[in-house]
């Protein structure tokens, strides 16, 4: 338990009583356009205990980029709370919430987002870097051998090919031993086949590692895999 | 489709967006960059030669033996110049009982047109700057008239058939000429009196002068050079005195480096501009083309963009520059020469011109292969315009010749610039390569934020080069200019030491040396040297006489057509260096002489030739021997030939040397007067100080226009910044998700530009150096003593200006939020 915790009343307000690694509390994002407000993300509650893997799916512009943005604390909700290991993310500052993901979060992202100015070591070196790792080189080194890359090391992201970097993408999110991993569309970039050997290597470490996973997708195979499915439809869990 | 009515809508529509506001604000700012500097020095550049203008009284001079049509006053009039008369011959001042020679000067209302007279109360006090001039009947004198004659002020004086009350002592005027021969005192006199005095015979020696002064002065010299009549010449600045025409040169070399390295270095950031734009551009431009546009339609579209962007990035820098340069001028306030000209509007379309120049040699290759943009875009959007190599080389080289030109207006600067910029820059682009490599390899041992920082420098290697070299040549010019002025100055305060010579005298008879000599010793001067001088016209060389020798140049015929001073010395006089041929030993048996190698170049002499020199009915013949290098700025009396001892020794001499006496020991020159009354005294210590403020001045120029390359660098680096915004703009937001606080964000940048300035510094010190030594040693001929502070100054300078500027432009770009790393997909 967090020192949060106590401070943070009942259960109903969102505290990590139950067990539940990532909850959110009646979550709102609004935004304001040339026709008015717009409501992208209307009062979406949920949890997501440790070990979890959930997918959230749902159509284009159904809201589920915006609550991954904000249950990873990279977007403010309008209203609402998110809480993660017990921490309420929302209630800190984006310095707060970069360190909280340091400490625990990884990504996997659909167009990989590796820093072209560095090799793949150290692509993976920086989240441990950031965790303030001990030996961030050769503990880079492993997973991407892990990953099946130990021959690239030296490699430039535009030296691989697009499995590959995503693979490089994998093995970064896992590297810091994060307790959860978001992953947006991780196999929407790549060709069926390479995409299936990517997603078994993101479900094999997850079990491996007993990392809690959150999963956006369009991808109904992928969305199989999980453990549970939230749909979402026009800013709403529909199912 | 229509291109005129696309580009249009196109440029309206990016006008309203600001999406062509980078490229605009490059050219605008380069344009106004470019076009301050060439306002500004432009205006300090006339004011100089004003100034300089000092030494003729004027800033053009039309001399004759016969008196001057009127039209020469009247045509200057009508185009708004400052006239006034000058007449001067030389006479005898008379009163009861005593004579002496004196150089009358008549002069009308309105002299001096630059620079001012000196005038004093008693002979040998220091004067006071006046505007006034003699009125009827009065006369001015310098002060060897009053010890001469045994006057007092108020006496009275006849010159020819009228009487003059002898009213002021003069102590200096502009044009009082350096030129040591027949030196008499100067007796000013009003221009009205002149006729009353019989003086102008047929057959007197009369020099009229029309002094001329002011803005256009320039065109008229053109205006009426055609016109001129055997006889009749005209005098500039550049005729003036040697020692400030350098000073001038030198100044004007200083400020038309600057100048050029400013403008190419906004042209680096117009290029960056509008690459960043055209790859922007490139998929409407794709969707343009499947939608069925054809690619000459595309292109003449764009190109019509780039001449919109160009009026309207012209218009707004000719604003900005003729602000810039009008704040530069309060800025500067009283520390600018004078009251500077008004600026040139002619300098306007020029300025506009300049930008289509640098658009067309920067802008229009990305903007081609923008036009060029293949309509499979739309599907692949890797598809980005490839911009050709060898196009983009020779539009960029074009361009730069054209500026080169546009600034330097001088072929032999243009080309030398051109060529060391070209070596300058390959060597550059290799060693900034070369680090690059190195960096790549030791960036492993340092933390996350640096390795970034560093990265990023190297990976983005082609766009690091060229910032690197751009830094690094600008921040060497920087250097460069500054070492060179620090250097010029420093050469200054050496040849110019608290004991300088301040008074010339000269006209001193044979019989007066020994005398004038224990007189100097018995007066503190140590060692007085005095040199002998005898005046002689040139007749042969090599038998041939000199009307049929093919004489290269103007300078040359002057030289051959006027009396040479010549003198005779067993040793060269300091400051002459011998640069071909041998100096002689003792007394050689045969005659030797030896020239000063500028006038020896002008003659088409050669070692081992013969002259024949004709002083006073007699011929003396010398052999060639050497020739010498002569430091003009030494102020000790300085000989264009001087011939081996004993060659001369017959001939009619007098004797001339230069001794420092402090003024509060002029009353000695009182006693010098009246023992040795032949003997002229010239008080240079007026004349020092001019020279001095010019020097100062000419530094001050070349100080504003540091600042300004110093700006059009900064310029680069914005730009660069602007084109990698986007990039930078997600490269943050992924180190934001992956849970670098901001702090580490702005190192790792910070550490980016530190690393590129340093680097910068480094190779701008390097080639600072070796450009230094070489412009030192054959521009400017100087020695070259390396500054290592300078250096040191420099690197410094370069990480904190490259560091603060890229942190300051980035700051924004680091701080975008993470949530943009889903925006981007």
């Amino acid at each position: 338990m967090t020192m949060h915790e106590g401070s943070a009343g009942g259960p109903t307000d969102g505290s990590a009583d139950d067990g539940a690694l990532l909850r959110a509390v009646v979550l709102s994002k609004q935004v304001s356009s040339p026709e008015g407000t717009l409501t992208i993300l209307d009062a979406v509650s949920l949890a997501v205990q440790r070990g979890e893997t959930l997918a959230i799916t749902g159509p284009s512009g159904s809201g589920k980029s915006t609550l991954l943005a904000l249950l990873a604390g990279l977007d403010a909700p309008s209203s609402g709370q998110v809480f993660l290991d017990g921490v309420e993310l929302s209630a800190l500052d984006e310095d707060g919430r970069a360190e909280a993901r340091a400490r625990g979060v990884g990504f996997v992202f659909q167009s990989f987002h590796l820093l072209p100015a560095l090799t793949a070591l150290e692509n993976v070196m920086l989240p441990l870097e950031l965790a303030d790792h001990g030996a961030p080189r050769p503990a880079a080194a492993a997973v991407l051998a892990e990953v099946g890359l130990g021959e690239r090391l030296g490699h430039y992201p535009n030296q691989l090919s697009g499995g590959e970097q995503q693979r490089v993408a994998i093995a970064r999110a896992f590297a810091a031993g994060p307790k959860l991993l978001f992953a947006d569309e991780p196999t929407g970039n790549l060709d069926a086949a390479t995409g299936a050997r990517v997603a078994d290597l993101l479900f094999g470490l997850n079990a491996k590692l007993g990392t809690t996973l959150v999963i956006v997708t369009h991808d109904a195979g992928l969305a199989a895999r999980c453990a549970r499915e939230v749909k979402l439809g026009g800013g709403r869990v529909v199912g | 489709m229509s291109p005129l009515r696309h580009s249009l809508r196109t440029f309206g529509r990016e006008w309203r967006s600001g999406e062509l506001a980078m490229l605009l604000a490059a050219v605008a700012l380069s344009v106004g960059a470019m076009s301050a500097v060439a306002l500004f020095t432009d205006r300090v550049r006339t004011a100089m030669a004003q100034q300089a203008g000092e030494a003729l009284a004027a800033d053009l001079v039309v001399e004759s033996r016969d008196p001057l049509p009127e039209r020469f006053v009247t045509e200057a009039r009508a185009a708004g110049l400052g006239t006034a008369r000058v007449t001067f011959f030389p006479s005898v001042a008379t009163t009861e009982g005593a004579s002496q020679l004196v150089e009358v000067r008549a002069v009308s209302a309105g002299y001096p047109l630059r620079g001012q007279l000196r005038v004093a109360d008693e002979p040998y006090a220091r004067g006071a700057a006046t505007t006034a001039l003699p009125a009827r009947g009065e006369l001015w004198a310098e002060p060897r008239l009053f010890i001469a004659l045994g006057l007092e002020p108020g006496d009275k004086v006849r010159l020819g058939a009228s009487e003059f009350t002898l009213s002021r002592v003069l102590d200096y005027l502009p044009d009082q000429g350096w030129n040591f021969i027949d030196v008499a005192p100067t007796a000013l006199i009003n221009d009205a009196d002149l006729a009353a005095t019989g003086l102008l015979g047929p057959a007197s020696r009369v020099n009229h002068r029309v002094l001329i002064a002011g803005d256009e002065v320039a065109t008229y010299k053109s205006s009426i050079e055609k016109g001129l009549v055997r006889g009749q010449r005209l005098l500039d600045v550049r005729d003036g005195r040697p020692e400030l025409r350098n000073a001038i040169d030198r100044a004007g070399r200083f400020l038309g480096l600057a100048a050029l390295v400013a403008v190419l270095l906004s042209s680096v950031a117009v290029a960056m501009a509008a690459r960043r734009w055209s790859r922007r551009e490139a998929d409407a431009a794709a969707i343009l083309k499947c939608l069925g546009a054809r690619q000459s339609a595309v292109l003449i579209a764009y190109a019509l963009i780039v001449l919109w962007i160009a009026l309207a990035a012209g218009l707004a820098g000719a604003v900005l520059g003729w602000g810039a340069q009008a704040g530069l001028v309060a800025l500067l306030g009283d520390l600018l020469p004078g009251q500077l000209p008004a600026p040139s509007l002619m300098a306007l379309p020029g300025t506009l011109g300049l930008g289509a120049v640098v658009l067309a040699g920067f802008a229009l290759p990305p903007v081609y292969a923008l036009g060029r943009t293949p309509p499979l875009r739309v599907l692949r959007r890797d598809l980005t315009p490839q911009l050709g190599a060898t196009l983009a080389t020779v539009a960029a080289l074009g361009a730069i010749v054209a500026l080169l030109w546009w600034q330097a207006r001088d072929p032999r600067i243009a080309s030398f610039v051109l060529g060391g910029l070209g070596a300058v820059v390959g060597a550059f682009a290799l060693i900034a390569w070369l680090a690059l490599r190195a960096l790549a390899k030791v960036r492993g041992r340092v933390g996350v934020a640096w390795r970034y920082g560093v990265a990023n420098v190297v990976r983005r290697g082609r766009e690091s080069v060229a910032q690197l070299t751009a830094f690094g040549i600008g921040i060497a010019v920087l250097l460069l200019l500054g070492a060179v002025r620090t250097n010029l100055l420093e050469e200054w305060k050496a040849t110019l030491p608290a004991d300088a010579p301040n008074r010339f005298l000269v006209n001193i008879q044979p019989a007066e040396v020994a005398p004038l000599r224990d007189f100097l010793v018995a007066q503190g001067v140590v060692a007085p040297r005095l040199e002998p001088m005898v005046r002689a016209r040139l007749v042969e060389i090599d038998g041939v006489p000199v009307e049929k020798v093919t004489l290269a140049d103007g300078r040359a015929r002057n030289f051959v057509e006027r009396e040479a001073n010549l003198s005779w010395r067993a040793e060269p006089q300091d400051g002459n260096k011998v640069v071909e041929g041998k100096w002689w030993a003792g007394t050689p048996a045969e005659a030797e002489v030896s020239f000063e190698v500028e006038i020896a170049q002008a003659l088409g002499l050669k070692l081992g030739q013969r002259v024949t020199y004709e002083m006073a009915g007699e011929r003396v013949t010398a052999t060639v021997t050497s020739f010498r290098e002569v430091d003009w700025d030494s102020f000790k009396p300085n000989f264009f030939i001087v011939f081996s001892p004993g060659a001369l020794e017959q001939a009619p001499a007098t004797w001339l040397t230069s001794i420092h006496l402090p003024h509060e020991r002029s009353r000695a020159l009182l006693d010098l007067t009246r023992r040795f009354p032949s003997v002229t005294v010239i008080d240079t210590d007026v004349i020092l100080q001019q020279v001095r403020d010019v020097i100062g001045r000419a530094s001050l120029t070349v100080e504003f226009v540091f600042l300004f390359t110093l700006g059009a660098g900064v310029l680069v680096l914005l730009a660069a910044v602007q084109a990698s915004r986007d990039e930078r703009r997600f490269e943050s937001a992924v180190l934001r998700t992956l849970g670098a606080r901001q702090r580490t964000v702005l190192i790792g940048v910070a550490s980016e530009f530190v690393t590129l300035g340093l680097l910068a510094g480094v190779l701008a010190v390097l080639a600072a150096g070796t450009a230094e030594y070489l412009l030192a040693t054959y521009a400017f001929e100087m020695k070259w003593n390396p500054d290592p502070s300078v250096a040191a100054i420099g690197a410094l300078a370069g990480v904190l200006l490259v560091g603060a500027t890229g942190v300051f432009a980035t700051r924004k770009v680091v701080t975008s939020p993470p949530v943009e790393t889903l925006r981007r997909g």
